[in-house]
């Protein structure tokens, strides 16, 4: 049954995607927390902050396009559970079409729907006087490692949209999500953190994919600092693709 | 009412000693039917007699814990995929795309049935079941007897030799429901085979072939509904004033035509 599996996929990834564009409310809401907390953070916040960098959006922006993933992907989970609820995913599901192109179809919208609203954060970010000078090589990276998240996220909202029973539960999730920046390397350097919080701050995902992403804008070395990130981003998209396959599998048993 | 005029052909629908269990309740006990090719069978019983549950078990989207199941000489567990190719399911809740328009639910399911000329199927749907005039508009804005319409033309697409419908009419007003049945015998004309599940007596009376009552798991009785009668004591002659019903009346007022949707699906009656 594979063999229409790119083509179902792509028939599916074009309906969910008419979804994103026709409630373009979803992309604007996306970009819109993220866009709030860097105009707070460098316009009444940030004058107070001492970081050593010279542009604090520049300083910012890396710790605001995780928040922009982490509040993108809710939609994926809403998206994914009304059509649980709407039956449609039952129509699809007893159709002779490659069942697994039903959940393929809703990664790539989120995938897609993410990286619009990102670029719509990093305009803002220009506007605000963010600066780069960094290479196309560097920028290619950066997309890899949001991507790279993105995707691990996204996998982690599937799980949540196959067994959410109501729609504030299919959403709620990312709350931890997007504070998680907040204890970071994101806002502020660790180094001014008291000890547990600064342990933390250092030991969780987000302090060393914020750091690989500074690094490439600012375009300085980016240590070793790139390949915890990237094991970060491939552990939890593999963690969480299991387990949504083990959701999925079960759902549909 | 059977179209074909074959030589005995395998049913088109066979289930033997289905047994189905959701935790601790046992939702099915060994429920065994078939369904001949060609008619309309109707599963009748009352909320949580597990209707659903054998429609889910036999357009494959659950697995039975014990029993045979085969649609269209495709066994249910082991060629889910040639089941799938054979079947299209309608469920209790019409399951259409709210924010694509109507002819977009259409035109995605034709894609997904790797159909030629997509365009040209949605176009013939719309006007059989009178949605042209809305076919450009979002689902969202339909109402429920419109909705429930394109559901069913989304099941028609690359014509299933097998329907599931389960509670086709429910939630439907007089008029809806009166097109519903419309299309469903059009359906059994083309020889095409149809499972409707229903809670409502005079559905079945209306339309199906066959009726099996499911009740606590069980099928207690099967058959056509002459013979379901004769379980009975004969017919006994009382005088009953006829007065008419609130549906006779309420047809009456309105005419069978809905005045915003117009129109049956397509035949005179």
């Amino acid at each position: 049954m594979n063999t229409h599996f790119f083509g179902d996929t792509a028939v599916l990834t074009g309906r969910s995607l008419k979804h994103v564009t026709r409630s373009l409310d979803t992309i604007i809401t996306t970009a819109v927390t993220p866009i709030a907390m860097m105009l707070l953070f460098v316009y009444v916040l940030g004058g107070a902050i001492n970081t050593g960098s010279d542009s604090y959006v520049t300083y910012l922006l890396p710790g605001i396009l995780l928040i922009t993933i982490a509040s993108g992907i809710a939609y994926t989970a809403y998206r994914l559970f009304l059509d649980l609820q709407g039956g449609i995913f039952e129509r699809f599901h007893s159709m002779p079409i490659a069942r697994s192109s039903v959940l393929w179809a809703h990664v790539l919208t989120s995938l897609v729907a993410n990286l619009i609203s990102l670029l719509v954060v990093v305009l803002v970010a220009l506007l605000m006087g963010f600066r780069s000078g960094a290479s196309v090589l560097a920028w290619l990276a950066v997309a890899g490692i949001l991507i790279l998240f993105t995707l691990a996220l996204t996998w982690l909202a599937v799980i949540v949209g196959l067994s959410a029973k109501t729609v504030d539960g299919a959403s709620a999730f990312s709350y931890p999500l997007i504070f998680l920046p907040f204890i970071s390397s994101a806002f502020v350097p660790t180094a001014t953190m008291p000890g547990p919080v600064r342990w933390f701050a250092e030991n969780q995902p987000v302090t060393s994919i914020v750091n690989t992403i500074r690094d490439l804008f600012t375009s300085q070395p980016v240590g070793s600092d790139i390949w915890i990130a990237l094991a970060w981003c491939v552990g939890i998209l593999i963690v969480a693709y299991v387990f949504a396959m083990i959701t999925y599998r079960r759902k549909i048993a | 009412m059977t179209m074909t005029a074959t030589p005995v052909q395998a049913p088109a629908i066979h289930v033997q000693g289905l047994h189905k269990s959701y935790k601790i309740v046992h939702v099915l006990r060994g429920v065994d039917f078939d369904v001949a090719t060609g008619s309309i069978f109707a599963l009748l019983g009352s909320n949580g007699a597990g209707k659903t549950t054998i429609v889910r078990i036999l357009s494959t989207l659950l697995k039975a814990d014990a029993g045979a199941a085969s649609v269209n000489g495709f066994d249910v567990a082991t060629q889910a995929p040639d089941v799938r190719e054979s079947i299209s399911l309608t469920g209790q809740f019409a399951a259409v795309d709210e924010i694509l328009s109507g002819r977009e639910n259409l035109v995605l399911i034709a894609r997904l049935r790797h159909l030629e000329d997509p365009g040209t199927i949605a176009d013939d749907l719309l006007r059989r079941f009178a949605l042209t005039d809305a076919a450009a508009r979002r689902v969202a804005t339909y109402s429920g007897g419109m909705r429930r319409r394109l559901d069913i033309a989304m099941s028609l697409i690359g014509n299933p030799p097998v329907i599931f419908l389960d509670e086709p009419t429910t939630g439907l007003d007089p008029q809806g429901r009166l097109e519903v049945w419309q299309t469903i015998k059009e359906l059994a004309g083309h020889g095409t085979t149809v499972l409707l599940t229903t809670q409502y007596l005079d559905e079945a009376e209306q339309l199906a072939d066959q009726i099996a009552i499911l009740h606590e798991g069980r099928i207690i009785v099967n058959g056509t509904l002459a013979e379901l009668k004769q379980l009975l004591p004969p017919a006994k002659v009382e005088y009953v004033e006829k007065q008419p019903t609130l549906e006779d009346v309420f047809l009456a007022i309105v005419g069978d035509n809905g005045p915003d949707e117009s129109a049956s699906t397509g035949t005179d009656e």
